[in-house]
């Protein structure tokens, strides 16, 4: 009775052994996988880059919301000169940067057409970003000379077949 | 054995957590989702325009055609311009959409289903033509405010509708009535509910024209979107503004409207003549009526070259707002000589004219082909630009093409 239960005890306390061992072993495992994939989520290690591998460029571009190049503010078109934040903050939320650019107005002008807005378009009280706003917008939106009829430009010229 | 099941389960499932998790979220960010600011819709694909449209705008947005876009007889709609004061319908519900006509000269207020406007008042077909105001705009000097058009925002298409007048004569018009202006569904840039982008109207003998319909096809098709989907003033011949999109509602007024852009500079320009950049009062200012005399070379696009000897084919179309086109011409010498252009009758009242000619060059060089209409009154387009205004409106100078000889 002794040597049999001594028998089965120890079995019983192998098995419980190999089965302590393997979970010691796959919890460590699966440590190890946990780690990995807190360094590297997309498995770039493996060569993956099907198209889950795009996904950690995405917030990159959010990066870029105010990116410029060759001096233009991306998202608006603006050129980069002083004023060009506070002009993109106060004149692109109701309507497009591109009405802005179009038109070629002085100090006075913008002035007058900031009171319009402010007066029928809901457009809120600039504070000191008034005059730095204008002085961004006659300094890099000058209006240009065209006289009474410009000549025509920007031809392309091109073999007329009929 | 449960017990080891259990953590491998649950190893898997925090596993699938972290990977499954952000792969998922990823490629369907991927595929479906760009973050806001990199939001750019196809304008040419919303609006089915075609490419060599030019976007002036995109908040509100405004496109317009080039020359040799509109050399159809009536124009399709991927050539026709867009011009917006406010934001386009985001929902039209066109099962529960009605037209309630009403005002201080309405003998009583009344609204109409599109299915009782349809059935109940006879339908009419009309060529017509609606020029943006402010067309031609960006010749002006001093600058003038606004979208900067140069000659795209006109065009003729074929409207389908039932007249204005059959259905205030349903209603039933006090003699008072002044005026009538139109309230639409578009949406005030600032998204203020209590604000209107643009409710304009014209004189009540303008209501009452024969071609003054209130539109549901154009083109023979349900309206498109951009261009007021599902229903439509048109008033041919005036500042295309008169012709409201997304139409809910028609006040008869007993005073000259006074909606969103018919006071102050809005469509307006100097009652008497001013020097460039000269200031005036508002009260100084008056409404655009009809559009003035002007046309268009649609055939062939500037910047043609041709071999010597060969005759130039060259056509486009002629119109003058509320009247006919009488005479054509055109010049290859600045205007130092004219010639007469073939020009045919209108399809209807309002509706643009064809012209066309064989122009024959003396010997090889540069040259312009200038076009010159002449309305039924004897008014014609000046070579230079017409009289300044604040706002830019009214530019029907002459248009003209580049052509090489070679």
């Amino acid at each position: 009775m002794k040597k049999q239960n001594h028998d089965k005890l120890k079995r019983e306390f192998q098995g419980f052994y190999r089965v302590l061992i393997l979970t010691c072993t796959i919890v460590a495992i699966f440590a190890a996988v946990l780690v990995y994939f807190l360094v590297d989520p997309n498995l770039s290690a493996f060569g993956n880059d099907g198209p889950d591998a795009e996904i950690v460029t995405v917030p990159v571009e959010e990066d870029d919301f105010d990116k410029i190049e060759n001096g233009i503010h991306v998202r608006t078109g603006f050129v980069e000169a002083p004023g060009m934040m506070e002009t993109v903050q106060n004149c692109t939320n109701c309507h497009s940067a591109k009405l802005v650019i179009q038109n070629r107005m002085n100090k006075e002008r913008w002035k007058a057409t900031i009171r319009w807005m402010q007066e029928t378009q809901n457009l809120w009280d600039l504070g000191k970003n008034e005059d730095i706003i204008i002085d961004y917008l006659v300094t890099n939106y000058p209006p240009k000379k065209k006289g009474r009829r410009e000549i025509l430009t920007d031809i392309e010229w091109y073999e007329l077949k009929d | 054995m449960q017990r080891r099941k259990f953590i491998g389960r649950a190893a898997l499932a925090s596993l699938a957590g972290i990977i499954g998790a952000d792969i998922v979220y990823g490629s369907k960010m991927a595929e479906n989702y760009v973050p806001l600011a990199l939001q750019d819709p196809d304008p040419f694909k919303l609006f089915n325009k075609d490419k060599e449209m030019v976007v002036l705008n995109d908040k509100p947005w405004n496109m317009e055609a080039q020359a040799h876009l509109l050399d159809d007889k009536v124009t399709p709609n991927k050539y026709i311009f867009v011009r917006n004061n406010g934001l386009i319908p985001e929902e039209i519900d066109v099962k529960n959409w009605t037209l309630t006509i009403d005002g201080e000269s309405v003998k009583q207020k009344k609204t109409y289903t599109l299915e009782e406007l349809k059935s109940k008042f006879k339908h009419h077909t009309y060529q017509l033509t609606l020029e943006c105001g402010g067309n031609g705009r960006s010749e002006f000097d001093p600058p003038a405010k606004g979208n900067q058009w140069t000659v795209g925002a006109v065009y003729c298409a074929s409207w389908t509708g039932v007249r204005l007048r059959d259905v205030l004569e349903d209603v039933g018009i006090k003699d008072d009535a002044v005026y009538f202006g139109y309230h639409a569904a578009d949406i005030h840039l600032s998204r203020d509910p209590g604000k209107e982008p643009i409710s304009r109207g014209a004189p009540m003998a303008k209501a009452m024209q024969d071609e003054t319909l209130l539109a549901f096809k154009m083109n023979g098709e349900d309206i498109p979107l951009a261009h007021g989907y599902p229903l439509r003033v048109i008033a041919g011949g005036w500042p295309a503004s008169v012709s409201g999109k997304w139409l809910q509602r028609i006040s008869i007024r007993n005073i000259v409207h006074d909606g969103t852009k018919m006071t102050g500079t809005a469509y307006r320009v100097p009652c008497k003549p001013v020097a460039p950049g000269e200031k005036v009062a508002d009260e100084d200012m008056c409404i655009i009526e009809s559009m003035p005399v002007k046309s268009l070379i649609t055939y062939p696009k500037s910047g043609a070259t041709i071999p010597e000897g060969k005759k130039l084919t060259v056509r486009g179309h002629a119109w003058a707002g509320e009247l006919e086109v009488a005479k054509m011409e055109y010049s290859i010498d600045f205007g130092s000589t004219w010639k007469p252009c073939k020009l045919e009758k209108p399809a209807n009242r309002l509706a643009w004219q064809h012209f066309s000619a064989q122009v024959e060059f003396p010997q090889q060089g540069y040259y312009e082909v200038w076009a010159r209409a002449t309305d039924s009154n004897g008014f014609s387009q000046p070579m230079l630009l017409p009289g300044w205004n604040p706002k830019g409106y009214l530019n029907n100078a002459c248009h003209r093409i580049a052509v090489k000889v070679a």
